[in-house]
């Protein structure tokens, strides 16, 4: 298949592998940001194809992983409104809220339904005028603009019966808020290579100039990741610190501009509670006034939930690189994806998930790479 | 009825359990992954084992005086009950003639119960029943019982097929989940991941089009040849739901043994491997209806092979790894680019991912 | 929420005042909206993202940087392209 299988030959990434080795020289640590990078270095082993002492600790990017707790509750109270058709991503379905989750409201009656794009929800909006179609728009930056046009595309329409439930976040903010902390480990990252083909790399330039950090923007596929590692490392090894693209053939420096004007038309950018990690500022979406007609959490009133964390999760360690899986005590007892107890493992892409699937049990019995 | 029922069969997405402390039936529990299993050891065998029931194979072998018999049963959920590439009916004969197969049994006689939803149309049992008249033709199994329950509009969605199968055995030892050993050599019969691919692309909200339809088969034949050539095989599985890699833990779990397998040796239909890539859904773990494993000496491969390939299900039959005697019931694959990770059970759910 | 695959822009439509085109993902066909991709043409291969293109692939570019990686001295390349990326303090 074109533009997947020669990101995965084994004879190249034996080939980034051996240049790894030839040049490093001391202990490095990188974080990945995105979900989706995390999600191919462990599905295709890469770790097991780094020099012992390059490190990689996994990053916030998984938008499912870090939308709050009050909110998923607010998304089933929303879809058991009776009149309400409920549409959701697929992997927000399972996510449990305080009581339940979207497919188990599903099963009492609730019409809510796994979509794959925003836009089919307009078409379920004009071919059932008398419901209320609400749509869960969760994601970052990479989705934003289709969640956009979705209600941009709806007023132009004159839908008055689409809403969007809205849990954007942005990716810039919440690098800055790992690299502020004290217990901050990482030292150089992979930046987020699809949100960076909307939104372009210049946001990340101040923050590399600010922390003199190495960012590789990188894309997803495994020749991708162990380039933009390759690429980190040599930064790291002659002490520099810039932001380089090593997505090149998905992305330019100012990104997709077509999008980006679409984002200022209809959102405006306020401070979002990351679950896991605490509000953090300017690091979200809301529909501005233009579009607030479209706006789930004004349109329905379903009040408050009280909602309880785990005491025993330490996501907000995981989200910040912090900590691993392995050195939660929960991981793979009490906590695992068919029971999570917070962030980190409700999706099947965050980082606990993620190593629940692939490699939970090597670290105990694999000694053999 | 939601359409929640039409998980079941192929993806049964698990419930995370919610923060109540009631003991409940989840979705997940059939899956065909580590739920349906938790399920089996907490309910079901501490109930009713029994020497035969610990085979807890694809079917029972028993003797009578001197008969040896395989014995089946299997329940057929499936949503939309007409799919690209087959119907619940002919799914309900092939599923049953195929477990009786793993056994190297001969299919004999099949019954079935139906269960039907008040207002289901009876043009659409007509089609169903003309469908699996027409899989026991094929398979040369005899419809011998049947029964009929209708129950009330919401209870049940459309028709629930069940099928219980029994067959005669012709070797001893008849290939079992428990007879593979380090040295063995792990075989797929064809591409993998169709069958639920085809499945989610007949639901419309993704609007997904393709030409790709169900596996849905009769291995029976294919496995006779396979066993003339080879009556040595050690073990028969039919893919289905949890897809290969469950079938493949379920093996070396069995077996007390390690497998080690090959991404890149396994083979994947390019639309299918895109609308896993599209929906995050990953082909190792999705059903298939008429592809098996079959795990035999390194030195009758060859042989075996060959013969594979002369049936029109065996065509792409191809080696995907072997069985070691490292890491006992433990399943590990070498990826496309040479990182090795574990392949574990479906334990949570497939649910489409899109990020 | 990045998953985002290449695919084949092939027919070019239009619905609802939206751009769209059939994409072709190695024989399976999905629509996307290309609202946010103008110019792109029949022939071109774009990434798909929840129904949208979100950009055009640089076949030129991909092209260049896998035989980059293919040498053995892309280390000195890499090291030469930093050289010349000023740093920003």
């Amino acid at each position: 298949m074109k533009y997947f299988d020669e990101y995965r030959d084994e004879q190249l990434a034996k080939n980034i592998s051996r240049q790894l080795k030839e040049t490093v020289t001391q202990n490095w640590t990188i974080m990945e940001v995105c979900g989706g990078q995390t999600h191919t270095i462990l599905q295709f082993g890469l770790e097991q194809l780094l020099p012992p002492n390059v490190e990689l600790v996994h990053g916030p990017g998984c938008p499912i992983c870090v939308t709050p707790l009050a909110l998923i509750d607010k998304a089933i109270a929303i879809a058991q409104q009776p009149d309400v058709i409920f549409c959701s991503f697929g992997d927000m379905l399972r996510v449990p809220g305080s009581k339940s989750d979207l497919l188990g409201v599903k099963a009492l009656g609730a019409d809510v339904r796994a979509v794959y794009s925003p836009l089919d929800c307009l078409a379920i909006a004009q071919a059932e005028p008398e419901r209320k179609v609400v749509f869960f728009a969760v994601g970052f930056e990479t989705t934003a603009p289709a969640n956009a046009m979705s209600v941009w595309q709806a007023k132009r329409m004159g839908l008055n019966n689409f809403f969007l439930l809205c849990s954007h976040v942005l990716v810039p903010p919440a690098m800055s808020i790992i690299l502020e902390s004290s217990s901050n480990r990482v030292q150089g990252f992979l930046g987020p290579g699809h949100v960076c083909s909307i939104m372009g790399y210049k946001e990340y330039i101040p923050i590399s100039r600010q922390y003199r950090i190495p960012i590789i923007i990188t894309g997803f596929e495994p020749i991708d990741l162990l380039e933009g590692i390759l690429r980190c490392v040599i930064q790291l090894e002659e002490k520099r610190a810039v932001v380089e693209n090593q997505y090149g053939r998905a992305l330019t420096e100012q990104g997709n501009l077509a999008a980006q004007a679409l984002l200022k038309e209809v959102f405006a950018i306020i401070d979002r509670p990351w679950r896991g990690m605490g509000v953090i500022p300017k690091s979200g979406y809301k529909l501005n006034s233009e579009y607030k007609q479209f706006d789930a959490e004004l349109a329905f009133d379903v009040g408050s939930v009280d909602t309880v964390e785990s005491s025993i999760c330490i996501s907000g360690e995981i989200l910040r690189g912090v900590k691993k899986p392995v050195d939660c005590p929960a991981f793979a007892k009490q906590c695992t994806p068919e029971n999570p107890l917070g962030a980190t493992m409700v999706s099947s892409e965050g980082t606990c998930a993620s190593y629940y699937k692939f490699s939970r049990l090597e670290k105990k019995e694999a000694s053999h790479v | 009825m939601s359409d929640l029922s039409q998980s079941a069969a192929i993806f049964a997405p698990v419930c995370p359990i919610p923060n109540d402390t009631s003991d409940v039936i989840k979705l997940g529990h059939g899956s065909g992954g580590k739920m349906s299993s938790d399920l089996l050891d907490n309910v079901f065998l501490p109930a009713l084992s029994n020497k035969i029931l610990d085979q807890l194979d694809d079917a029972a072998v028993m003797a009578i005086n001197d008969t040896r018999l395989a014995f089946t049963i299997d329940s057929y959920v499936v949503s939309p009950i007409f799919f690209p590439g087959g119907d619940i009916g002919s799914l309900s004969v092939y599923g049953t003639v195929n477990d009786l197969s793993m056994r190297g049994a001969i299919p004999a006689y099949i019954s079935a119960s139906f269960i039907l939803e008040e207002g289901f149309p009876i043009a659409d049992l007509h089609k169903i029943v003309e469908s699996m008249k027409k899989a026991c033709l094929e398979t040369n199994i005899q419809f011998a019982a049947g029964d009929t329950k209708v129950v009330n509009r919401g209870a049940a969605d459309k028709i629930f097929i069940t099928t219980c199968g029994l067959g005669i055995l012709q070797y001893n030892p008849a290939p079992a989940a428990n007879r593979a050993v380090p040295g063995d050599v792990v075989i797929v019969s064809g591409d993998i991941g169709l069958h639920g691919t085809a499945i989610m692309c007949a639901r419309e909200s993704f609007e997904l089009e393709t030409t790709i339809q169900s596996d849905s088969a009769p291995l029976n034949e294919l496995v006779q040849e396979m066993l003339k050539t080879c009556p040595a095989i050690h073990c028969l599985r039919d893919i289905t739901r949890g897809g290969l890699a469950t079938v493949l833990n379920e093996l070396a779990s069995a077996s007390k043994v390690g497998i080690e397998i090959n991404e890149s040796a396994i083979p994947v239909d390019a639309q299918v491997a895109s609308i896993c890539a599209l929906l995050g859904l990953d082909p190792l773990y999705v059903a298939c209806e008429g592809r098996l494993i079959a795990i035999v000496p390194d030195n009758e491969v060859e042989g075996l092979l060959n013969t594979m390939h002369e049936h029109r299900l065996g065509k792409n039959a191809q080696i995907i790894g072997k069985v070691s005697q490292q890491y006992p019931e433990r399943v590990f694959m070498k990826s496309r680019i040479g990182g090795q990770r574990i392949l574990d059970k479906l334990a949570g759910e497939q649910l489409p991912r899109i990020c | 929420m990045c998953l985002a695959i290449p695919g084949l822009v092939e027919e070019i439509f239009h619905k609802e005042g939206l751009t769209m085109a059939k994409i072709n993902f190695a024989g399976m066909r999905r629509s996307a909206c290309l609202e946010y991709v103008p110019g792109v043409k029949t022939g071109d291969y774009v990434l798909v993202h929840v129904g949208f293109a979100i950009s055009v692939l640089d076949q030129e570019e991909a092209q260049r940087s896998l035989d980059l990686l293919k040498q053995t001295g892309e280390v000195n390349s890499f090291k030469n392209e930093l050289d010349n990326a000023r740093d920003y303090t």
